[in-house]
């Protein structure tokens, strides 16, 4: 057999929200360097926040993210609310939890049809697949109109949203339209269904490197907004305490930093939440998962794809339920009146691609002192490239070749769901 | 393609982002009910975004985000070469946008902040016609589809290109809203080129500008208004600079 020889340099990969590189290179059949490395400009939103009101600074944080945008706004309003002693109505708390709902769909679907699926079928893109696969296409349109509608409903808007707001919602949704988005969601069911049977028919890479899972953690319910910290080498800390739980450094190859816990690396997002949180799935979204042979703890990066697609199932059955208790609901009391307060605090969300941070600190007129956003693929990127080297071996012992290793990889990296300008902020 | 009995060249389009959120680009991808249908229309050539293929030959560029690195003005320089139309689209390739909130802070400052002591690459923010010609401007954060597929058809047709001339306040009031000052808050709609829908005000969200002035606007007048009302004058100076596209006004002292 002869020796692999090659020098993959993807400039900018394809379908990832961002600009990453992937650069492998092998001598003779040994792996000489597999790097993820960062190019995204970065924009300082640290530094943007600092001497904003209180009040703007969700609107502006949002901007972090053209895909998750309402997690960022609710990461700052949380940290925000927390650092000023300010306690949200109970409504609003329901109508944010909905939000985030619509966002981990919509995002969730873009990134299953539009961005990872095309690997599985060999395309360059969804397009080609809108003739040969129609129906299936139509399944993942529909998910993410859904989910887009659950965004625009809650929040006013599909991106940046408008009605999230320190204190509360600025506006309460319509109970007619609470009513339609009830059945739009009912109506989707069967596409989750069909997503489920063409999933089957793929072929998931067989890679595991063993790593460490980090998500938010309640003990009551699947976590979307705030609770404590947990890892799956069994640290558990308080919301607070997010930076013993990050350990941000910086690498002279990237833009973006990267973090550790318990081992060199450490993974966020749906993965992880699955593997910590199995317990609080939609029984729906459990027998998916076994249908799939997903179970926690899980290592293979390349199942993240399949931990989206049983979020999917229980975030509809979620929000299905969830919207049957907001039309119960009087939604008169949407937003507490505050007077600023001097204080920081952390604001902790699961964005789609996992655990968020926001810590704010404010003076005693609200202004903002100090601001830090930790972001989930900042998380990922040492998972990512301790991933390359370990899956460019393990290529190498089966004998693929150059064009093979290089789409495995740019596969493994989609299957984090990478959001990279988002990564360097 | 065939539409009415006639025959369609396909427009070859390329989708390109700097500096921003890549949340404009998203907005394409929106509409999920008539996407193949606008699809039809489009032979995309390059979409980084989307599409693992990539070609030069694009007849229009949609532009997104602003300009902060030499990298980037050198890609944009490529990309201009190549278009025969180029579009900014959303608020940081038409003002700068959010971004420009940087140039507030010493340069050096800001990279000490956030990365100690690695050395980093950042310019002061540019809007894309600051460094390249711009052949259409759309606005907004993020920008509307409905306006962006109005405005690529417009381009396939010949059609004149316009943006609304009036301000937000005129779209606010046809959907029956109530006025934001009534509610003690200010709000940029009088002054701000409408087109969103007023989805801000509509949302009980005072606007924040991100489409740029309307044409003619009396800032004077509404500077008075503010100041009538008793309301902050930080608070309006804040959101005049949230999306860097009320600069000549906002440094007005009179």
């Amino acid at each position: 057999m002869t020796k692999v020889n090659c020098s993959i340099d993807v400039h900018h990969l394809t379908r990832v929200e961002g600009h990453g590189d992937i650069r492998i290179s092998i001598k003779e059949g040994k792996l000489i360097d597999a790097t993820w490395a960062v190019v995204e400009t970065p924009r300082f939103f640290e530094v943007m926040v600092k001497g904003m009101s209180a009040q703007r600074v969700p609107f502006l944080t949002s901007r972090i993210c053209g895909i998750c945008s309402i997690s960022h706004a609710l990461a700052s309003i949380r940290s925000l609310e927390r650092a000023m002693e300010i306690t949200p109505p109970d409504a609003a708390e329901k109508i944010r939890l909905l939000a985030m709902h619509g966002e981990t769909l919509q995002s969730h679907a873009l990134h299953l049809f539009f961005l990872a699926i095309p690997d599985f079928v060999n395309t360059p893109s969804v397009l080609p697949l809108i003739k040969s696969h129609p129906e299936i296409v139509q399944a993942g349109l529909r998910l993410k109109e859904a989910g887009n509608a659950i965004s625009a409903l809650t929040t006013g808007r599909l991106t940046h949203p408008v009605s999230l707001v320190v204190g509360g919602v600025s506006k309460a949704p319509e109970k007619k339209d609470l009513l339609a988005l009830k059945h739009q969601l009912e109506g989707v069911l069967p596409d989750l269904e069909k997503t489920d049977a063409f999933c089957k028919t793929l072929t998931i890479p067989d890679f595991t490197r063993e790593t460490e899972f980090v998500s938010l953690y309640n003990g009551i319910t699947y976590p979307f907004i705030g609770g404590d910290l947990l890892s799956t080498d069994g640290i558990r800390q308080n919301e607070n305490e997010y930076l013993t739980m990050t350990n941000e450094y910086l690498e002279e190859y990237t833009t973006s930093k990267l973090t550790k816990l318990s081992r060199e690396s450490f993974a966020a997002g749906a993965l992880a939440r699955f593997n910590n949180n199995y317990a609080f799935l939609h029984p729906r979204a459990k027998e998916a998962a076994e249908t799939f042979g997903l179970r926690p703890v899980n290592h293979n990066p390349f199942m993240n794809n399949i931990a989206q697609l049983v979020e999917c199932h229980h975030i509809v059955h979620d929000a299905i339920s969830m919207i049957e208790k907001l039309l119960d609901d009087p939604l008169d009391q949407l937003k507490t009146q505050w007077t600023p307060k001097a204080g920081a605090a952390t604001g902790a969300v699961e964005a789609p691609r996992g655990i968020l941070y926001h810590h704010m600190e404010v003076d005693e007129s609200g202004k903002v002192v100090k601001g830090d956003c930790i972001i989930p693929t900042t998380q990922n990127n040492a998972n990512i490239h301790l991933d390359l080297s370990a899956l460019a071996l393990q290529a190498l012992e089966e004998g693929k070749n150059d064009k093979e290793i290089q789409l495995l990889c740019e596969m493994a990296v989609r299957s984090y769901d990478p959001c990279i300008s988002c990564s360097v902020h | 393609m065939q539409h009415l009995g006639f025959s369609h060249t396909k427009l070859k389009i390329g989708s390109f982002d700097f500096t921003c959120c890549e949340g404009c680009q998203l907005q394409l991808a929106n509409h999920e009910s008539s996407l193949p249908a606008f699809l039809e229309l489009l032979d995309i050539r390059n979409f980084r975004e989307i599409s693992s293929e990539r070609h030069d030959d694009y007849d229009i560029a949609l532009v997104e985000g602003s300009i902060t690195r030499q990298d980037e003005v050198e890609r944009l320089e490529t990309i201009r070469k190549n278009a025969k139309v180029l579009v900014a689209y959303g608020s940081c390739a038409c003002f700068g946008g959010v971004n420009s909130l940087k140039n507030n802070f010493p340069l050096d400052q800001a990279v000490r902040e956030v990365y100690g002591d690695k050395s980093v690459d950042t310019l002061p923010v540019r809007k894309i016609s600051d460094v390249v010609k711009v052949d259409y401007s759309i606005p907004g954060c993020p920008v509307s589809k409905e306006e962006v597929e109005r405005i690529i058809v417009s381009i396939a047709t010949g059609s004149i290109i316009s943006l609304p001339k009036y301000p937000v306040c005129v779209e606010c009031k046809q959907r029956l809203n109530t006025c934001l000052f009534d509610l003690g808050e200010i709000c940029l709609g009088p002054i701000t080129r409408a087109g969103c829908d007023a989805v801000c005000t509509s949302g009980k969200t005072p606007c924040l500008g991100c489409r740029g002035p309307a044409d003619d606007i009396n800032f004077p007048s509404f500077k008075q208004l503010v100041s009538d009302l008793k309301l902050s004058r930080d608070e309006l100076d804040e959101k005049l600079g949230f999306y860097n596209c009320f600069e000549e006004f906002r440094h007005d002292k009179s």
